[in-house]
């Protein structure tokens, strides 16, 4: 494999959270979105690097991130080996010519009141005709830009080029707007294409010209493609490498071919089984994970997977709130919410890291107490496991765990997984 | 149904037959723009002014098209619910998650004490597994998979006959997806309703579906039960259509060349003719009416059979 064109260094984004006046005197720290949490990859030239997730697990943000859209919090980023992680303007002007970004939404970034010609030529006026040597020369006349314009619609296929050029991007299909969108990317002639959910809102009928399309213009150009996408499938068929991610962490990491024959993270396995089949003969009943992916403004301790993951062990980082996650889980039957009404109501207990309480008042905590142990053993598995302690505070009953073993990304049979499984 | 424009009429959906048998499940897929959520909508009778309906749509035997418009609007809830693709545009942001339940009850039965109307949902919030204290939330304060089940919750108050699901999933994360699909799998049973799946998603349709109708161009190319229609599609569009879907075992991208027909103004002969790979000088010039194909009651619109 040749070497690195880009590589991210343990890349932190956090988003500070606007919270009232009140609030922030009442204190409780910042409060940030860890929408990147540490995440470090590399892509080779040449190669199409998957990322890939579900929504809000910072996919989006990294590629924003490359493009000098959104500042790093910390970690490095570095292009053949420069530090761009955090551009001056100048450098970040070049640096978008070498990086560029293909959004999801042709439409959205496409100006209604420009025809796409005059977009395209837009490009060009500010950043100057790409030349063979690869420098960049003004546009001698409206007419030279024009030339380059259609040469650019006829390398994306948009033919004939002078029938497309007076066009408004509404009068154009998705799949053309897209084309537009590449054609405009590939006239800065950039070395490293992210291309966020590129197809997600073509019609499945037309998904795959849009993705041979991709694949030409990189044999074409010697692209490398950082290719995001919530579908595992399309990502299956595209890229060499992938990387899982999961709440601001890559879980799952390695060749495309190696992850999909063998999945190891608990996480890469319920994604990849959650695809719906387009096979009515092959219907199966699916083990799916608990609950929805949390905030990331408080993600959980440990393995952020592992209120959801079917096979945790008790190290995975269980903490106060899981206790309360369990409580609220179990009430949804209204016929153990009325035998153990005396442990409730959820709204009473609190969590504070790995600790969570309820202060019962003036009535006896011991029977609440005793409740709770049968509660937890009822349940067990790695919750209960993970349980250092149930006792009594004064009126507080307080559920104590053990702190979670480190969370180090392994190699494991030729890939990385973070997991304790492995 | 035709829409007025002012470019002239939409033909929107044309000549469709469609029959929904009692607890079972129909899958109607199609691209954006073939006319699937008219079609849901159509039923309902939830449409935009400039829209002309004619043909009948018969419930339980009654036709739907003669009921005044207060009639309908008993009907909607009470025996046909419907659920859209984006349960945040659906919920008041100002309204606490109660109100949306009591309102709803009120909306039919207007004696309804609020404290009644809430015990009632209560027992539909713990059948979509949904904490009873959510209730005195707001929607912004639920998460995506929370807010699509309080959205079903509201359709279940009345029991009714007939769901009409427009795309529920599409906005959902491919898990979340899969366990809304399965709760609505475990509602359907246990509240012996009938659901008309709207989806793109040819996946959802072969996991969940009974039977499948594939429109095209505001008609149906293609009907009948899942398995034979998946294991043998007749209409070349559907041939197509299932050949495009990339799923873990793709190896070979395929994709229909063309793109779909606008649906302004007249039209003579097949609609999928110019991207058609199998397309004859008759497809040109004649409209290939629907008609029974093969043995499992299988409908196609193609003149190849």
């Amino acid at each position: 494999m040749s070497a690195a064109l880009l590589d991210v260094e343990d890349l932190h984004v956090h988003f500070p959270v606007f919270r009232g006046f009140v609030q922030r005197i009442l204190g409780g720290g910042d409060v940030k979105v860890h929408a990147v949490d540490g995440v470090s990859f590399s892509i080779a030239e040449g190669e199409v690097f998957g990322l890939v997730g579900e929504s809000g697990c910072g996919k989006t943000t990294i590629a924003k991130t490359l493009v000098g859209l959104v500042r790093a919090t910390s970690g490095r980023i570095l292009f053949r080996g420069d530090d761009m992680t955090h551009p001056d303007p100048k450098t970040l002007f070049h640096v978008r010519e070498r990086i560029q970004l293909i959004y999801q939404d042709a439409h959205a970034a496409l100006s209604p009141a420009m025809t796409v010609g005059e977009a395209t030529a837009d490009v060009l006026r500010t950043h100057g005709l790409a030349t063979e040597t690869g420098e960049r020369v003004a546009p001698k006349s409206e007419a030279d830009l024009r030339q380059a314009v259609y040469r650019i619609f006829d390398d994306v296929g948009l033919r004939p080029p002078a029938f497309y050029y007076d066009k408004y991007p509404d009068e154009l299909s998705g799949g053309q707007k897209q084309r537009v969108v590449a054609g405009r990317v590939l006239a800065l002639r950039p070395e490293l294409i992210v291309a966020d959910e590129p197809v997600a809102m073509l019609d499945m009928s037309v998904r795959a010209r849009m993705l041979e399309f991709l694949m030409e213009l990189k044999a074409k150009h010697h692209l490398t493609y950082l290719f995001i996408t919530h579908d595992l499938a399309t990502a299956k068929f595209m890229c060499d490498r992938i990387a899982i991610m999961y709440l601001g962490r890559i879980v799952e990491m390695g060749p495309a071919r190696t992850i999909y024959a063998n999945p190891k993270h608990p996480y890469t396995r319920a994604l990849l089984q959650a695809i719906p089949i387009p096979d009515p003969e092959r219907r199966t009943k699916k083990v799916l994970p608990r609950g929805e992916v949390p905030n990331a403004i408080w993600p959980p301790a440990g393995c952020r997977f592992h209120p959801r993951c079917p096979v945790a062990l008790a190290t995975c980082g269980w903490e106060g709130r899981d206790v309360i996650a369990l409580l609220e889980e179990r009430w949804l039957s209204p016929e153990l919410a009325g035998r153990e009404a005396l442990a409730g109501p959820v709204e009473e207990w609190e969590a504070n890291g790995l600790v969570a309480r309820r202060d019962v008042g003036k009535s006896d905590p011991a029977p609440v107490q005793v409740l709770i142990r049968k509660i937890v053993q009822e349940t067990g598995g790695p919750l209960g496991d993970a349980i250092r302690d149930i006792r009594v505070e004064g009126s507080t009953i307080l559920v104590e765990f053990r702190p979670p073993d480190s969370l180090v990304p392994k190699a494991v049979e030729g890939r990385v997984v973070e997991c304790l499984l492995y | 149904m035709t829409f007025d424009t002012p470019d002239g009429p939409v033909h929107a959906v044309t000549d469709v037959d469609l029959t929904i048998e009692k607890g079972t499940t129909v899958g109607l897929v199609g691209e954006s723009g073939c006319g699937k959520s008219t079609l849901g909508r159509a039923i309902l009778r939830l449409l935009p002014e400039n829209a002309r309906i004619s043909g009948t749509v018969r419930f339980d035997g009654i036709d739907l098209s003669s009921r005044s418009p207060k009639e309908m609007r008993d009907l909607r809830g009470r025996n046909i619910a419907m659920i859209f693709q984006d349960p945040m545009t659906r919920l008041n942001p100002l309204m606490r998650i109660r109100d949306h339940f009591i309102e709803t009850i009120q909306a039919h039965d207007p004696n309804v004490r609020p404290e009644a109307a809430v015990k009632r949902a209560l027992k539909v919030l713990a059948d979509v597994r949904v904490p009873a204290d959510r209730m005195n939330m707001y929607p912004h304060e639920l998460s995506g998979g929370m807010r699509q089940r309080i959205m079903i919750a509201l359709c279940l108050l009345f029991k009714p006959a007939l769901l009409i699901a427009d795309e529920p999933t599409t906005a959902l994360d491919v898990i979340l997806e899969a366990q809304i699909l399965q709760l609505l799998q475990s509602i359907m049973h246990e509240y012996d309703m009938a659901v008309l799946l709207i989806t793109h998603n040819l996946g959802l349709v072969a996991e969940f579906a009974d039977r499948v109708a594939v429109m095209y161009a505001g008609r149906i190319a293609e009907e009948g039960a899942t398995v034979p229609l998946f294991r043998e599609p007749y209409h070349p569009y559907t041939q197509g259509l299932l050949r495009s879907v990339i799923d873990l075992d793709t190896t070979k991208l395929y994709s229909v060349p063309g793109a779909p027909p606008s649906l302004l103004g007249e039209s003579v002969g097949c609609p999928f003719y110019p991207r058609c790979e199998k397309r004859m000088a008759v497809c040109e010039a004649v409209f290939p009416e629907i008609r029974l194909v093969g043995e499992d009651h299988r409908r196609v619109a193609c003149h190849l059979y």
